[in-house]
Protein backbone atom coordinates (compact mmCIF):
# COMPACT_ATOMS: atom_id res chain seq x y z
CA UNK A 1 0.00 0.00 0.00
CA UNK A 2 2.79 2.37 0.96
CA UNK A 3 4.39 1.81 -2.41
CA UNK A 4 1.18 2.61 -4.26
CA UNK A 5 0.52 5.85 -2.40
CA UNK A 6 4.08 6.84 -3.18
CA UNK A 7 3.47 6.25 -6.86
CA UNK A 8 0.39 8.42 -7.14
CA UNK A 9 0.32 10.84 -4.27
CA UNK A 10 -3.09 12.29 -3.51
CA UNK A 11 -5.08 10.24 -6.00
CA UNK A 12 -8.49 9.26 -4.69
CA UNK A 13 -9.01 5.55 -5.27
CA UNK A 14 -12.79 5.83 -5.53
CA UNK A 15 -12.39 8.48 -8.22
CA UNK A 16 -9.92 6.23 -9.98
CA UNK A 17 -12.42 3.39 -10.13
CA UNK A 18 -15.22 5.74 -11.17
CA UNK A 19 -12.99 7.02 -13.93
CA UNK A 20 -12.00 3.60 -15.11
CA UNK A 21 -15.62 2.42 -15.23
CA UNK A 22 -16.45 5.49 -17.27
CA UNK A 23 -13.83 4.65 -19.86
CA UNK A 24 -14.47 0.88 -19.79
CA UNK A 25 -15.20 -0.35 -23.28
CA UNK A 26 -18.26 -2.52 -23.63
CA UNK A 27 -20.45 -3.93 -26.34
CA UNK A 28 -22.94 -1.05 -26.36
CA UNK A 29 -20.11 1.39 -26.82
CA UNK A 30 -18.72 -0.46 -29.74
CA UNK A 31 -22.13 -0.35 -31.35
CA UNK A 32 -22.29 3.38 -30.85
CA UNK A 33 -24.62 4.21 -33.70
CA UNK A 34 -27.23 1.68 -32.70
CA UNK A 35 -27.65 3.35 -29.31
CA UNK A 36 -31.34 4.06 -29.80
CA UNK A 37 -31.71 6.04 -26.60
CA UNK A 38 -29.22 8.60 -27.75
CA UNK A 39 -30.96 9.09 -31.04
CA UNK A 40 -34.46 9.58 -29.70
CA UNK A 41 -33.97 13.30 -29.35
CA UNK A 42 -32.78 13.75 -32.89
CA UNK A 43 -35.56 11.63 -34.33
CA UNK A 44 -38.04 13.67 -32.34
CA UNK A 45 -36.63 16.97 -33.49
CA UNK A 46 -36.19 16.19 -37.14
CA UNK A 47 -39.18 13.92 -37.50
CA UNK A 48 -37.19 11.36 -39.38
CA UNK A 49 -34.95 8.52 -38.38
CA UNK A 50 -31.83 9.72 -40.15
CA UNK A 51 -29.31 7.99 -37.95
CA UNK A 52 -30.76 4.59 -37.18
CA UNK A 53 -28.89 2.84 -39.92
CA UNK A 54 -25.58 1.32 -40.73
CA UNK A 55 -25.26 3.81 -43.58
CA UNK A 56 -24.95 6.60 -41.00
CA UNK A 57 -22.17 4.63 -39.33
CA UNK A 58 -20.45 4.14 -42.67
CA UNK A 59 -20.83 7.85 -43.47
CA UNK A 60 -19.28 8.82 -40.14
CA UNK A 61 -16.34 6.47 -40.72
CA UNK A 62 -15.73 8.04 -44.13
CA UNK A 63 -15.85 11.57 -42.69
CA UNK A 64 -13.45 10.46 -39.94
CA UNK A 65 -11.02 9.22 -42.61
CA UNK A 66 -11.42 12.54 -44.40
CA UNK A 67 -10.67 14.27 -41.08
CA UNK A 68 -7.51 12.15 -40.76
CA UNK A 69 -6.41 13.51 -44.15
CA UNK A 70 -7.28 17.11 -43.23
CA UNK A 71 -5.36 16.87 -39.95
CA UNK A 72 -2.38 15.33 -41.70
CA UNK A 73 -2.52 18.14 -44.27
CA UNK A 74 -2.51 20.94 -41.69
CA UNK A 75 0.07 19.18 -39.48
CA UNK A 76 3.14 21.37 -39.34
CA UNK A 77 6.18 19.27 -38.31
CA UNK A 78 7.89 22.40 -37.00
CA UNK A 79 5.01 23.66 -34.86
CA UNK A 80 5.90 23.01 -31.25
CA UNK A 81 3.44 22.25 -28.49
CA UNK A 82 3.56 24.99 -25.84
CA UNK A 83 5.94 24.35 -22.95
CA UNK A 84 5.33 25.52 -19.40
CA UNK A 85 7.28 26.49 -16.30
CA UNK A 86 7.55 23.95 -13.45
CA UNK A 87 5.06 26.00 -11.45
CA UNK A 88 2.35 25.14 -14.01
CA UNK A 89 2.65 21.36 -13.47
CA UNK A 90 -0.65 19.72 -12.47
CA UNK A 91 -0.39 18.06 -9.07
CA UNK A 92 -1.15 15.28 -8.82
CA UNK A 93 -0.91 14.43 -12.49
CA UNK A 94 -3.92 12.13 -13.03
CA UNK A 95 -3.66 8.40 -13.61
CA UNK A 96 -6.02 7.53 -16.44
CA UNK A 97 -6.78 4.18 -18.02
CA UNK A 98 -9.70 1.91 -18.75
CA UNK A 99 -8.67 -0.19 -15.74
CA UNK A 100 -7.91 0.40 -12.07
CA UNK A 101 -4.30 1.11 -11.17
CA UNK A 102 -4.20 -2.26 -9.37
CA UNK A 103 -4.73 -3.90 -12.76
CA UNK A 104 -2.15 -1.77 -14.57
CA UNK A 105 0.80 -3.67 -16.02
CA UNK A 106 3.45 -4.25 -13.37
CA UNK A 107 6.54 -4.57 -15.51
CA UNK A 108 9.80 -5.91 -14.11
CA UNK A 109 12.39 -3.50 -15.46
CA UNK A 110 15.15 -6.12 -15.22
CA UNK A 111 13.37 -8.56 -17.54
CA UNK A 112 11.86 -5.97 -19.84
CA UNK A 113 13.25 -5.46 -23.32
CA UNK A 114 12.08 -3.12 -26.02
CA UNK A 115 11.55 -5.12 -29.19
CA UNK A 116 12.20 -3.35 -32.48
CA UNK A 117 10.56 -4.74 -35.61
CA UNK A 118 9.72 -3.88 -39.18
CA UNK A 119 11.50 -1.55 -41.56
CA UNK A 120 14.66 -0.93 -39.53
CA UNK A 121 18.31 -1.82 -40.16
CA UNK A 122 19.06 -2.89 -36.60
CA UNK A 123 16.38 -5.10 -35.04
CA UNK A 124 18.22 -5.72 -31.79
CA UNK A 125 16.18 -5.53 -28.58
CA UNK A 126 17.04 -2.86 -26.04
CA UNK A 127 17.35 -3.32 -22.31
CA UNK A 128 16.28 -0.53 -20.00
CA UNK A 129 19.88 0.18 -18.99
CA UNK A 130 20.89 0.55 -22.62
CA UNK A 131 18.02 2.95 -23.27
CA UNK A 132 18.83 4.97 -20.12
CA UNK A 133 22.29 5.66 -21.57
CA UNK A 134 20.84 7.52 -24.58
CA UNK A 135 20.87 11.34 -24.41
CA UNK A 136 17.70 12.61 -22.70
CA UNK A 137 15.81 15.87 -22.65
CA UNK A 138 13.08 17.21 -20.37
CA UNK A 139 9.91 18.90 -21.54
CA UNK A 140 6.95 20.30 -19.62
CA UNK A 141 3.90 20.04 -21.85
CA UNK A 142 0.14 19.75 -21.68
CA UNK A 143 -1.44 16.30 -21.99
CA UNK A 144 -4.90 16.65 -23.57
CA UNK A 145 -7.31 13.75 -23.10
CA UNK A 146 -9.87 12.84 -25.73
CA UNK A 147 -12.43 13.28 -22.93
CA UNK A 148 -11.62 16.98 -22.74
CA UNK A 149 -9.64 17.32 -19.51
CA UNK A 150 -5.99 18.23 -19.64
CA UNK A 151 -2.99 18.27 -17.31
CA UNK A 152 0.53 19.62 -17.49
CA UNK A 153 3.39 17.25 -16.73
CA UNK A 154 7.18 17.05 -16.86
CA UNK A 155 8.55 14.32 -19.10
CA UNK A 156 12.15 13.24 -19.58
CA UNK A 157 13.45 10.90 -22.23
CA UNK A 158 15.00 10.43 -25.64
CA UNK A 159 13.49 12.10 -28.72
CA UNK A 160 11.93 9.26 -30.72
CA UNK A 161 13.36 10.61 -33.97
CA UNK A 162 16.91 10.27 -32.57
CA UNK A 163 16.19 6.65 -31.68
CA UNK A 164 14.61 5.94 -35.08
CA UNK A 165 17.74 7.36 -36.72
CA UNK A 166 19.95 5.29 -34.41
CA UNK A 167 18.28 2.01 -35.35
CA UNK A 168 18.25 2.91 -39.05
CA UNK A 169 14.48 3.11 -39.40
CA UNK A 170 13.01 3.76 -42.83
CA UNK A 171 11.48 7.15 -42.06
CA UNK A 172 9.61 7.09 -45.37
CA UNK A 173 7.39 4.37 -43.87
CA UNK A 174 3.91 5.46 -42.87
CA UNK A 175 3.69 4.38 -39.24
CA UNK A 176 5.46 3.47 -36.07
CA UNK A 177 3.17 0.98 -34.37
CA UNK A 178 3.45 0.47 -30.61
CA UNK A 179 2.44 -2.60 -28.66
CA UNK A 180 1.96 -2.40 -24.90
CA UNK A 181 2.06 -4.76 -21.91
CA UNK A 182 -1.63 -4.15 -21.04
CA UNK A 183 -3.65 -7.33 -20.56
CA UNK A 184 -5.89 -6.39 -23.51
CA UNK A 185 -2.89 -5.81 -25.71
CA UNK A 186 -3.17 -2.04 -26.00
CA UNK A 187 -1.61 -0.80 -29.20
CA UNK A 188 -1.66 2.33 -31.28
CA UNK A 189 -0.29 3.48 -34.63
CA UNK A 190 1.59 6.76 -34.83
CA UNK A 191 1.98 8.40 -38.24
CA UNK A 192 5.63 8.83 -39.17
CA UNK A 193 5.55 12.64 -39.38
CA UNK A 194 4.25 12.84 -35.82
CA UNK A 195 6.80 10.22 -34.76
CA UNK A 196 9.56 12.44 -36.17
CA UNK A 197 8.22 15.59 -34.46
CA UNK A 198 11.02 17.08 -32.31
CA UNK A 199 8.94 16.81 -29.11
CA UNK A 200 7.84 13.19 -29.59
CA UNK A 201 9.69 11.34 -26.87
CA UNK A 202 10.52 7.89 -25.53
CA UNK A 203 9.80 8.83 -21.94
CA UNK A 204 11.65 7.22 -19.02
CA UNK A 205 11.06 9.76 -16.25
CA UNK A 206 8.22 11.75 -14.82
CA UNK A 207 9.12 14.82 -12.74
CA UNK A 208 12.78 13.73 -12.84
CA UNK A 209 11.94 10.39 -11.17
CA UNK A 210 11.92 7.00 -12.88
CA UNK A 211 8.55 6.74 -14.64
CA UNK A 212 6.05 5.43 -12.06
CA UNK A 213 3.84 2.45 -12.82
CA UNK A 214 0.83 4.80 -13.00
CA UNK A 215 2.31 6.67 -15.94
CA UNK A 216 3.61 3.71 -17.90
CA UNK A 217 6.81 2.19 -16.43
CA UNK A 218 9.19 1.43 -17.95
CA UNK A 219 8.52 3.43 -21.12
CA UNK A 220 5.81 5.69 -22.37
CA UNK A 221 5.68 7.41 -25.75
CA UNK A 222 4.92 11.05 -25.07
CA UNK A 223 3.45 12.82 -28.11
CA UNK A 224 2.51 16.41 -27.20
CA UNK A 225 0.99 16.91 -30.66
CA UNK A 226 -1.57 14.14 -30.09
CA UNK A 227 -4.47 13.40 -27.77
CA UNK A 228 -3.64 11.33 -24.70
CA UNK A 229 -4.75 7.93 -26.00
CA UNK A 230 -2.12 8.25 -28.76
CA UNK A 231 0.54 8.28 -26.01
CA UNK A 232 1.03 4.55 -25.34
CA UNK A 233 2.25 3.44 -21.90
CA UNK A 234 4.03 0.21 -20.79
CA UNK A 235 5.45 -0.08 -24.33
CA UNK A 236 7.01 -3.44 -25.16
CA UNK A 237 7.65 -3.12 -28.88
CA UNK A 238 7.71 -0.75 -31.78
CA UNK A 239 7.31 -1.64 -35.42
CA UNK A 240 8.11 0.59 -38.37
CA UNK A 241 5.55 -0.30 -41.01
CA UNK A 242 3.54 0.84 -44.01
CA UNK A 243 0.49 -1.15 -42.88
CA UNK A 244 -2.28 0.41 -40.89
CA UNK A 245 -2.73 -2.13 -38.11
CA UNK A 246 -5.43 -0.28 -36.17
CA UNK A 247 -5.25 0.39 -32.48
CA UNK A 248 -7.04 -0.31 -29.20
CA UNK A 249 -9.18 2.85 -29.18
CA UNK A 250 -8.91 3.57 -32.90
CA UNK A 251 -10.73 0.30 -33.64
CA UNK A 252 -13.57 1.40 -31.35
CA UNK A 253 -14.16 4.64 -33.20
CA UNK A 254 -11.70 7.26 -31.98
CA UNK A 255 -10.26 9.23 -34.87
CA UNK A 256 -6.91 7.71 -35.78
CA UNK A 257 -4.91 10.88 -36.39
CA UNK A 258 -6.27 12.64 -33.29
CA UNK A 259 -3.68 15.37 -33.57
CA UNK A 260 -3.75 18.50 -31.48
CA UNK B 1 -30.59 52.34 -61.15
CA UNK B 2 -34.08 52.86 -59.82
CA UNK B 3 -34.31 49.35 -58.49
CA UNK B 4 -31.01 49.77 -56.64
CA UNK B 5 -32.12 52.94 -54.85
CA UNK B 6 -35.54 51.68 -53.81
CA UNK B 7 -36.57 52.99 -50.39
CA UNK B 8 -38.03 51.05 -47.50
CA UNK B 9 -41.41 52.71 -48.13
CA UNK B 10 -41.47 51.45 -51.69
CA UNK B 11 -40.51 47.97 -50.54
CA UNK B 12 -43.33 47.93 -48.02
CA UNK B 13 -45.80 49.05 -50.68
CA UNK B 14 -44.99 46.07 -52.89
CA UNK B 15 -47.53 43.31 -52.27
CA UNK B 16 -46.62 39.65 -51.67
CA UNK B 17 -42.93 40.49 -51.52
CA UNK B 18 -40.30 37.97 -50.61
CA UNK B 19 -39.53 38.42 -46.92
CA UNK B 20 -36.83 35.77 -46.71
CA UNK B 21 -34.88 35.14 -49.91
CA UNK B 22 -34.19 31.54 -50.87
CA UNK B 23 -30.52 31.59 -49.80
CA UNK B 24 -31.49 32.75 -46.32
CA UNK B 25 -34.11 30.01 -46.00
CA UNK B 26 -31.82 27.22 -47.21
CA UNK B 27 -28.92 28.31 -45.00
CA UNK B 28 -31.25 28.82 -42.04
CA UNK B 29 -32.53 25.23 -42.11
CA UNK B 30 -29.15 23.71 -42.91
CA UNK B 31 -27.82 25.66 -39.95
CA UNK B 32 -30.69 24.47 -37.76
CA UNK B 33 -29.82 20.83 -38.57
CA UNK B 34 -26.08 21.41 -38.11
CA UNK B 35 -26.61 23.17 -34.77
CA UNK B 36 -28.84 20.42 -33.41
CA UNK B 37 -26.29 17.76 -34.42
CA UNK B 38 -23.46 19.82 -32.90
CA UNK B 39 -25.31 20.47 -29.63
CA UNK B 40 -26.48 16.88 -29.05
CA UNK B 41 -23.09 15.37 -29.93
CA UNK B 42 -21.39 18.15 -27.94
CA UNK B 43 -23.38 17.15 -24.85
CA UNK B 44 -22.15 13.58 -25.34
CA UNK B 45 -18.56 14.82 -25.42
CA UNK B 46 -19.16 17.08 -22.40
CA UNK B 47 -20.46 14.11 -20.41
CA UNK B 48 -17.13 12.29 -20.79
CA UNK B 49 -15.51 14.91 -18.57
CA UNK B 50 -18.06 17.42 -17.24
CA UNK B 51 -16.87 20.96 -16.61
CA UNK B 52 -19.54 21.47 -13.96
CA UNK B 53 -21.37 19.31 -11.45
CA UNK B 54 -23.90 17.94 -13.90
CA UNK B 55 -24.21 15.77 -17.00
CA UNK B 56 -26.67 15.98 -19.85
CA UNK B 57 -29.37 13.27 -19.87
CA UNK B 58 -28.40 10.37 -22.12
CA UNK B 59 -31.65 10.68 -24.10
CA UNK B 60 -30.53 14.10 -25.30
CA UNK B 61 -27.09 13.08 -26.46
CA UNK B 62 -26.03 11.83 -29.85
CA UNK B 63 -23.56 9.07 -30.64
CA UNK B 64 -24.12 6.51 -27.87
CA UNK B 65 -20.72 7.07 -26.24
CA UNK B 66 -17.73 9.40 -26.47
CA UNK B 67 -16.29 8.13 -29.78
CA UNK B 68 -19.72 8.23 -31.44
CA UNK B 69 -20.30 11.75 -30.13
CA UNK B 70 -16.92 12.85 -31.46
CA UNK B 71 -17.60 11.31 -34.88
CA UNK B 72 -20.92 13.15 -35.14
CA UNK B 73 -19.39 16.39 -33.85
CA UNK B 74 -16.51 16.35 -36.32
CA UNK B 75 -18.81 15.42 -39.20
CA UNK B 76 -21.47 18.08 -38.49
CA UNK B 77 -18.58 20.52 -37.99
CA UNK B 78 -18.07 20.66 -41.76
CA UNK B 79 -21.75 21.29 -42.41
CA UNK B 80 -21.76 24.11 -39.86
CA UNK B 81 -18.48 25.63 -41.08
CA UNK B 82 -19.29 25.62 -44.79
CA UNK B 83 -22.86 26.81 -44.29
CA UNK B 84 -21.81 29.40 -41.71
CA UNK B 85 -19.05 30.81 -43.90
CA UNK B 86 -21.36 30.99 -46.91
CA UNK B 87 -23.96 32.75 -44.74
CA UNK B 88 -21.47 35.32 -43.43
CA UNK B 89 -20.04 36.04 -46.88
CA UNK B 90 -23.46 36.35 -48.53
CA UNK B 91 -24.84 38.37 -45.62
CA UNK B 92 -22.08 40.94 -45.85
CA UNK B 93 -21.77 40.92 -49.65
CA UNK B 94 -25.48 41.47 -50.32
CA UNK B 95 -25.68 44.13 -47.62
CA UNK B 96 -28.40 42.17 -45.87
CA UNK B 97 -26.67 42.30 -42.48
CA UNK B 98 -26.21 46.07 -42.69
CA UNK B 99 -29.74 46.64 -43.88
CA UNK B 100 -31.53 44.26 -41.50
CA UNK B 101 -29.42 44.42 -38.36
CA UNK B 102 -28.20 48.03 -38.24
CA UNK B 103 -28.41 50.37 -36.52
CA UNK B 104 -28.69 48.89 -33.03
CA UNK B 105 -29.17 51.66 -30.48
CA UNK B 106 -29.48 51.33 -26.71
CA UNK B 107 -32.62 53.48 -26.64
CA UNK B 108 -34.15 51.46 -29.45
CA UNK B 109 -33.45 48.18 -27.67
CA UNK B 110 -34.81 49.50 -24.34
CA UNK B 111 -37.96 50.76 -26.06
CA UNK B 112 -38.61 47.47 -27.84
CA UNK B 113 -37.85 45.35 -24.77
CA UNK B 114 -40.42 47.38 -22.84
CA UNK B 115 -42.91 47.04 -25.67
CA UNK B 116 -42.29 43.29 -25.91
CA UNK B 117 -42.77 42.76 -22.18
CA UNK B 118 -46.10 44.58 -22.30
CA UNK B 119 -47.11 42.73 -25.50
CA UNK B 120 -47.22 45.96 -27.48
CA UNK B 121 -44.48 45.04 -29.92
CA UNK B 122 -45.89 44.97 -33.43
CA UNK B 123 -45.08 42.22 -35.94
CA UNK B 124 -47.06 43.64 -38.84
CA UNK B 125 -44.07 44.18 -41.07
CA UNK B 126 -41.80 41.14 -41.04
CA UNK B 127 -39.27 42.78 -43.35
CA UNK B 128 -38.16 45.15 -40.60
CA UNK B 129 -36.57 43.65 -37.51
CA UNK B 130 -37.26 45.37 -34.21
CA UNK B 131 -34.34 46.31 -32.00
CA UNK B 132 -34.63 43.21 -29.82
CA UNK B 133 -34.47 41.02 -32.92
CA UNK B 134 -31.54 43.00 -34.30
CA UNK B 135 -29.63 42.63 -31.05
CA UNK B 136 -30.38 38.92 -30.75
CA UNK B 137 -29.57 38.11 -34.39
CA UNK B 138 -26.37 40.19 -34.44
CA UNK B 139 -25.42 38.74 -31.06
CA UNK B 140 -25.95 35.14 -32.13
CA UNK B 141 -23.78 35.69 -35.21
CA UNK B 142 -20.97 36.87 -32.91
CA UNK B 143 -21.56 33.87 -30.61
CA UNK B 144 -21.52 31.59 -33.68
CA UNK B 145 -18.13 32.92 -34.73
CA UNK B 146 -16.83 32.57 -31.15
CA UNK B 147 -18.02 28.97 -30.75
CA UNK B 148 -16.35 27.97 -34.03
CA UNK B 149 -13.09 29.70 -33.08
CA UNK B 150 -13.03 28.22 -29.57
CA UNK B 151 -13.91 24.83 -31.05
CA UNK B 152 -11.04 25.04 -33.52
CA UNK B 153 -8.73 26.08 -30.67
CA UNK B 154 -9.71 22.94 -28.73
CA UNK B 155 -9.47 20.71 -31.78
CA UNK B 156 -5.99 21.88 -32.82
CA UNK B 157 -4.33 23.60 -29.86
CA UNK B 158 -0.85 23.02 -31.30
CA UNK B 159 -1.43 23.71 -34.99
CA UNK B 160 -3.75 26.67 -34.28
CA UNK B 161 -1.88 27.90 -31.23
CA UNK B 162 -2.69 31.56 -31.97
CA UNK B 163 -6.37 30.73 -31.51
CA UNK B 164 -5.62 29.27 -28.08
CA UNK B 165 -3.73 32.47 -27.25
CA UNK B 166 -6.83 34.43 -28.24
CA UNK B 167 -8.78 32.68 -25.50
CA UNK B 168 -5.96 32.72 -22.96
CA UNK B 169 -5.24 29.01 -22.68
CA UNK B 170 -6.66 25.60 -23.53
CA UNK B 171 -8.98 25.16 -20.50
CA UNK B 172 -10.39 28.67 -21.03
CA UNK B 173 -11.26 27.84 -24.64
CA UNK B 174 -13.29 24.89 -23.28
CA UNK B 175 -15.26 27.19 -21.00
CA UNK B 176 -15.82 29.72 -23.81
CA UNK B 177 -17.04 26.88 -26.04
CA UNK B 178 -19.45 25.72 -23.32
CA UNK B 179 -20.87 29.18 -22.57
CA UNK B 180 -21.33 29.89 -26.30
CA UNK B 181 -23.30 26.62 -26.49
CA UNK B 182 -25.41 27.74 -23.52
CA UNK B 183 -26.04 31.11 -25.21
CA UNK B 184 -27.07 29.39 -28.44
CA UNK B 185 -29.45 27.09 -26.54
CA UNK B 186 -31.01 30.08 -24.78
CA UNK B 187 -31.34 31.83 -28.13
CA UNK B 188 -32.91 28.71 -29.63
CA UNK B 189 -35.57 28.55 -26.92
CA UNK B 190 -36.54 32.23 -27.32
CA UNK B 191 -36.27 32.06 -31.11
CA UNK B 192 -38.52 29.00 -31.44
CA UNK B 193 -40.99 30.35 -28.88
CA UNK B 194 -41.33 33.66 -30.73
CA UNK B 195 -41.62 31.92 -34.08
CA UNK B 196 -44.51 29.89 -32.69
CA UNK B 197 -46.14 33.04 -31.29
CA UNK B 198 -45.90 34.75 -34.69
CA UNK B 199 -46.61 31.85 -37.10
CA UNK B 200 -46.35 33.98 -40.23
CA UNK B 201 -42.66 34.51 -39.46
CA UNK B 202 -42.23 30.73 -39.52
CA UNK B 203 -44.14 30.56 -42.81
CA UNK B 204 -41.87 33.25 -44.24
CA UNK B 205 -38.82 31.21 -43.26
CA UNK B 206 -40.26 28.17 -45.06
CA UNK B 207 -41.88 29.52 -48.22
CA UNK B 208 -40.36 32.99 -48.22
CA UNK B 209 -43.55 35.06 -48.00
Amino acid sequence: MAKRSFLIPGVDKRLLIKDSIKTMPDVTRRRFIAGGASLGALTLLTGCDVVDSSSAEEMLKQVSKFNDAVQSFIFNPDALAPTFPESAITKPFPFNAYYDLDDAPDVDGNDWKLEVRGLVDNKKSWTLDELYELPQVTQITRHICVEGWSAIGSWTGTPLRDFLKLIGADTRAKYVWFQCADKDGYNSPLDMRSALHPQTQMTFKYANEILPRAYGFPMKIRVPTKLGFKNPKYVVSMEVTNDYKGGYWEDQGYNSFSGS
Amino acid sequence: MASLTVTDEQVRATPAKVIQPAWVRVMHWVNALAMILMILSGWQIYNASPLFGFSFPREYTLGGWLAGGLLWHFAAMWLLMINGLAYLITGFATGRFAKKLLPITASGVLHDVRAALTFKLGHDDLTVYNYVQRLLYAGIIVVGVLIVLSGLAMWKPVQLYYLVMLFGDYPTARYVHFFCMAAICAFLVIHVLLALLVPKSLRAMIIGR
